[in-house]
């Protein structure tokens, strides 16, 4: 098997991107951002900071059909598959938008990839505009299907989840517990009794990010008896593209934001993109970002097409990412120069998102030592 | 493996190029060939490489697509294809490098008819192997600095100075060649010409590498004569001309064949093998973490120039047309810099035998191999260039000179 050469994006597809891409644009999303970053209150001290939801924003996404591109046509959604997903994801990182949809987008393939009826059930409930975050890690934040501390008995979860995205704006919580026969997953009412939010006072201004802690929460299975881990596994070419793409996306419009001040900030009479030690980097963050965009496309292609590929390219393609995560953002503020490091910046505003979505589902040392297991 | 993207003759093109290379791959040459064509300086090697070609010529592999009036095939979509199995056949390189990569998408883009229909055919077939003139001792990075004069004498031009770098000089008929006709314009006083090679003002003398192999010359022009009709596009107009030259050398012209030897991908894992089988400090390269996050890093970048050449050509994903092609030259250079430095280190000492050594790992084939990928971060633009070219006529940033 091999991938189609355009990688899958048909004209639907390209269509379904523009529309995505204009409606982003005619949101004005950074100025919608702005107001919940300003005011007195230093947002990284006193109480933790309200989470910035758009809710406008997501009914509007809801009334596009966003969130259901991925959902199978038999629970509601529009069936189509990563390629589609990866489009909208590629620009959700470009506008650098706090949205739920990112994680629907990635919980829909893991709900997908459980295949049992309540998985199915949850996908209808998306289908019709319920929002699921992801609990899925323990406090040391990495990917191995034991590493949560969540424990499930007798349909109840104990203990707490680290690092879970939109903790405040989800209905649905999809949660990761120790079974006695291994990892399931679970879904849980985010807005539970039992269930108690707190939120992390984190760097990434675009994201909310919390601890949740679940005091014998009530909690239905999603997967199989154990199958929990390999539901995440087969899943995971597809939380990596994403998460690739959502880097691809903002990595671009660091590039294009750099390269336009360089076109009008003025030094030693001319614009500072005549200087080699300014242009050279900018074009090295262009290389950066080709590299990662044409992986992120193969991932997302040999995910629909050719799946014996796909979990080689899904760490191609986070693997390029986290690094151009890194490069981008630290080039696009040093470029900037003075003005570069301040709060009015908005390329600080993406700085810091590509900061936590470098480390998002492993970052790329960890993604290289799995990749050398399948050379 | 099938492609369902094929058409019908696309696809049995495909069946047809494998099985041909498959059953017509020449025996080795009875002593090693150069790692690529332009260090081929033994006329043996010069009569093996150009025999083959001639073959993969009339097999239908090289020209594929172009009309038969300019001694093409007349297919459709296939050069891309014939190109693709070329590379992967593990089959000697092309020895017209020039010809195939420059002269051809130059004449096509800028050549009259008359040039077209004369000159391409026996390019195609190595009758004529081709050079390049462009630049000059004084003229490197600053090409349009270049010296050497034309003046016209009736129908003839008469050409004097000197070019450097020359690849193939010794061996080839003709030479891709940028003379100046007028001192006073520097980029407008340029002239683009096809000059026949064998004549009393002509004089070639080697050059020799770091790698201590020759391949490359000086090329000295002591009232050399050109005829008007060898001339390509307008009086003055050599520059526009060059620039159609250098796309196609930096990888971003149409391809009328596969020029390399080994691809990218074939190279990288020959790397990989080589640090599973090279064992030191009691363990596998392989299995140390930090040679494996160095290899892997590099193979990454190797799968995204591969993907990238696909995304190219895709008008809604490409970023526009030029982005991803102008990147090649550089990024595939100093990709394959990155890979020989690799190959070096997981030889450790070992790496310091060299070609003649009877210990040489794969005869010095890797340290010879690293010496020449200068070759590709220097030549035909340095890559410091090639980021001032990316960054002004991609991004649109102020022009450094």
């Amino acid at each position: 098997m091999t991938t189609p050469k355009d990688f899958g994006f048909n004209d639907d597809i390209n269509m379904l991107k523009d529309t995505y891409a204009k409606f982003l644009l005619e949101q004005k999303t950074i100025e919608a951002l702005r107001p919940s970053l300003s005011g007195t209150e230093d947002p990284y001290h006193g109480a933790p900071r309200q989470a910035f939801f758009d809710t406008q924003n997501w009914q509007k996404t809801v009334e596009l059909g966003m969130h259901a591109v991925a959902i199978p046509e038999a629970q509601g959604g529009i069936g189509m598959g990563l390629v589609a997903a990866t489009a909208i994801a590629e620009e959700i990182g470009r506008s650098a938008l706090p949205t739920p949809l990112s994680n629907n987008l990635i919980a829909t393939f893991l709900l997908r990839a459980a295949d049992t009826q309540p998985a199915q059930k949850l996908l209808e409930e998306m289908a019709e505009g319920v929002s699921v975050g992801l609990a899925l890690y323990g406090e040391d934040g990495s990917l191995e299907a034991d590493s949560t501390d969540v424990q499930a008995r007798d349909g109840k979860l104990v203990g707490t989840a680290w690092y879970v995205t939109d903790a405040q704006k989800c209905d649905i919580l999809i949660v990761a517990a120790q079974t006695q026969d291994g990892v399931d997953l679970f879904r849980v009412n985010r807005q539970a009794a039992t269930v108690s939010v707190s939120p992390d006072r984190i760097v990434d201004l675009t994201r909310d990010q919390a601890g949740v802690t679940f005091a014998s929460s009530d909690a239905a299975p999603l997967t199989e008896q154990g199958q929990g881990a390999n539901c995440l596994n087969n899943a995971l070419p597809a939380l990596l593209t994403l998460t690739a793409a959502d880097i691809a996306g903002a990595a671009e419009w660091q590039l294009q934001a750099t390269a336009d001040y360089a076109k009008v900030r003025q030094q030693f009479e001319r614009p500072i993109g005549f200087f080699q030690a300014v242009k050279h980097p900018i074009v090295d963050m262009m290389i950066a970002v080709d590299e990662t965009r044409s992986l992120v496309y193969q991932a997302a292609a040999a995910f629909d097409f050719d799946p014996d590929d796909a979990a080689r390219c899904a760490h191609l393609a986070k693997s390029s990412a986290s690094d151009t995560a890194e490069f981008c953002a630290n080039r696009s503020t040093q470029l900037h120069g003075g003005i570069g490091f301040t709060w009015e910046a908005d390329v600080q505003v993406y700085h810091k998102r590509q900061m936590h979505s470098q480390f998002m589902f492993g970052d790329g040392i960890w993604q290289r030592e799995r990749l050398a297991d399948l050379l | 493996m099938s492609d369902k993207t094929l058409s019908t003759e696309q696809a049995e093109f495909q069946a047809f190029c494998r099985a041909w290379l498959a059953e017509n791959k020449p025996a080795p040459h009875s002593t090693p060939l150069p790692q690529a064509a332009y260090e081929v300086t033994d006329p043996s090697h010069l009569t093996y490489l150009t025999e083959w070609q001639a073959k993969c010529y009339e097999a239908g592999l090289i020209a594929s697509d172009l009309p038969k009036n300019y001694g093409g095939h007349g297919m459709t979509g296939c050069q891309q294809i014939a190109s693709t199995e070329v590379r992967a056949a593990g089959v000697p390189y092309f020895i017209n490098w020039i010809g195939l990569g420059m002269a051809v998408p130059t004449l096509l883009e800028c050549g009259t008819e008359a040039q077209k229909e004369t000159f391409l055919p026996p390019i195609f077939s190595a009758e004529h192997i081709w050079c390049q003139g462009f630049s000059e001792p004084g003229a490197g990075s600053d090409l349009a600095s270049l010296q050497a004069s034309a003046v016209k004498e009736g129908d003839q031009w008469v050409i004097n100075g000197s070019k450097v770098w020359t690849s193939l000089g010794h061996f080839a008929q003709y030479m891709l060649l940028l003379a100046r006709q007028d001192k006073s314009d520097k980029y407008g006083g340029i002239t683009y010409f096809l000059a026949p090679m064998d004549q009393p003002g002509i004089t070639v003398k080697p050059i020799h590498k770091m790698t201590g192999e020759s391949g490359f010359n000086e090329v000295f022009l002591d009232n050399a004569i050109v005829g008007d009709h060898l001339r390509v596009g307008n009086v003055g107009d050599g520059w526009k001309v060059a620039m159609a030259t250098l796309t196609s050398e930096r990888g971003a012209g149409v391809g009328v064949g596969a020029v390399a030897g080994e691809s990218p991908m074939l190279v990288m894992e020959q790397v990989i093998q080589l640090a599973k089988d090279t064992r030191r400090n009691g363990r596998r390269v392989w299995d140390d973490p930090v040679w494996r996050d160095r290899i892997v890093k590099v193979y990454e970048r190797t799968e995204a120039s591969l993907y990238n050449g696909r995304r190219a050509r895709i008008k809604a994903l490409n970023g526009g047309a030029m982005r991803i092609p102008l990147q090649g030259k550089l990024t595939g250079s100093e990709i394959s810099q990155s890979l020989h430095q690799i190959a070096l280190g997981i030889l450790g000492l070992k790496s310091s035998l060299y070609v003649g050594d009877e210990n040489a790992p794969a005869n010095g084939k890797w340290p010879l191999g690293y010496m020449n990928t200068y070759t590709g971060t220097i030549s035909g633009g340095s890559s410091e260039i090639q980021r001032n070219i990316l960054g002004e006529r991609v991004l649109g940033l102020a022009k450094s000179k």
